[in-house]
């Protein structure tokens, strides 16, 4: 290669590797300030600001949704599976918010309670119709019973597995 | 010689990719058309509505392939601007410098459809997550590349720095491809995977893919006509161009 092109594609590269590294140590020193929620483990264990709005992730607990008929309130649990958080919001729901989805609220403690400003529902990236989810619904909720009633008769039989997608 | 070194040296001369640009854009905007048409029926229409979303996911069709789109412009110019910048190219300068607004526009289409499904989807317009934030550098960089281009009183003067622009910004690329793998953005993870399964019913994803075909050709087919275009102009008193012009002038 002449000497000046290769002159030009050494500068070239060294400073995509500097712009690189310096790049990389931003997100990195970022990463260690900055969070983008809290579970309600971390919350019950005081790692959350008491008294500053913060972000609380966590899935929509099964019949833990009730809603006020005659206003938007709403109240409902975010849980990480292993403890608990008390919800109250305000507001128009995200179509995506149902039983068993990702929730991010933004909001601040109020006593026990997490009063919400804003409730985002995250996507899980899965897409197929309709059909498909209650057919997988139904395979699953089969299996659950096949195994049930093997558990008591005879010993268990291979069950047909939900992949039906 | 070797083909692809002739090939590569007579596509990096002025005249004979103005022709071959000239045959080829056509075709390729004819293919990107049909394309386009066949995946937005295949996606509007026969696609079933989602188990979530119902019918408000058909925005993917869109959003989807503008974002792939966002990514893969910049690629080409990155390539582009390595060479314009080790070899002085002059030909890749121009493929660059005509590139950044299509990638531009890709880039703007990608942030306002996201916003359009986020509204009633997540509940927002707009967050400051890892995926959308960096999506938006993305657009920022391109306006610094075609800002910066135009700069300067000499335009090739221009288009290096641009390019070394381009070169810089690639750092870019990874983060908005990988944000959401490394943060916990509220951005949903790949859906789409080239190795492993992806989490999409069939009848979703070939109208899917049928439109990242579409995007691809339009790109070709646009990039053609802005760089025979900015040829013409960058080339202007030359012989080659001097012909063109009075080609024109006899047949009209």
């Amino acid at each position: 290669m002449h000497p000046t092109r290769k002159r030009r594609l050494i500068i070239v590269l060294l400073m995509v590797a500097a712009a690189a590294v310096a790049i990389g140590l931003t997100v990195f020193a970022l990463q260690k300030n900055v969070t983008y929620l809290f579970s309600p483990t971390e919350v019950l264990n005081g790692k959350a600001p008491a008294h500053s709005p913060f972000r609380l992730g966590g899935v929509v607990k099964e019949h833990s949704i009730h809603r006020d008929p005659s206003s938007l309130k709403v109240d409902f649990v975010v849980t990480d599976r292993f403890h608990d958080m008390p919800v109250q919001y305000t507001g128009i729901l995200p179509d995506l918010f149902r039983v068993g989805q990702s929730v991010i609220a933004t909001g601040q403690m109020d006593g026990k309670h997490f009063k919400a400003t804003e409730i985002l529902a995250k996507h899980d990236s899965t897409y197929m119709p309709k059909e498909v989810a209650d057919a997988i619904k139904k395979a699953e909720a089969a299996g659950r019973a096949k195994n049930a009633e093997h558990k008591t008769a005879a010993p268990a039989a291979p069950t047909q597995g939900g992949d039906a997608h | 010689m070797n083909k692809l070194v002739y090939w590569y040296h007579k596509l990096g001369s002025p005249p004979t990719f103005y022709r071959f640009a000239g045959v080829l854009r056509p075709w390729c905007l004819a293919i990107a058309l049909i394309l386009a048409v066949i995946g937005l029926y295949g996606g509007l229409y026969l696609a079933p509505a989602d188990y979530q979303q119902g019918d408000a996911y058909r925005i993917i069709f869109i959003h989807v392939p503008s974002a792939w789109m966002s990514l893969f412009i910049y690629g080409v110019m990155a390539v582009a601007a390595l060479v314009a910048v080790v070899w002085r190219m002059k030909m890749a300068e121009v493929i660059a410098m005509q590139s950044a607004p299509i990638g531009a526009a890709f880039t703007f289409i990608t942030l306002c459809t996201g916003s359009l499904w986020g509204k009633p989807m997540w509940g927002t317009w707009w967050t400051w997550d890892a995926r959308l934030t960096s999506e938006l550098v993305l657009l920022f960089i391109y306006l610094g590349i075609i800002g910066l281009f135009h700069a300067f009183e000499d335009r090739r003067h221009g288009a290096r720095a641009a390019c070394f622009l381009i070169l810089v910004g690639v750092v870019n690329l990874p983060i908005v491809h990988y944000s959401v793998v490394w943060w916990n953005t509220l951005h949903q993870g790949t859906t789409v995977r080239i190795f492993g399964k992806s989490n999409i019913t069939t009848s979703m994803l070939w109208p899917l893919l049928v439109m990242m075909f579409s995007t691809k050709f339009y790109y070709a087919a646009s990039l053609f006509g802005r760089a025979r275009a900015d040829l013409l102009d960058l080339e202007s008193g030359k012989a080659w161009v001097k012909q063109i012009a009075s080609d024109e002038e006899a047949r009209s």
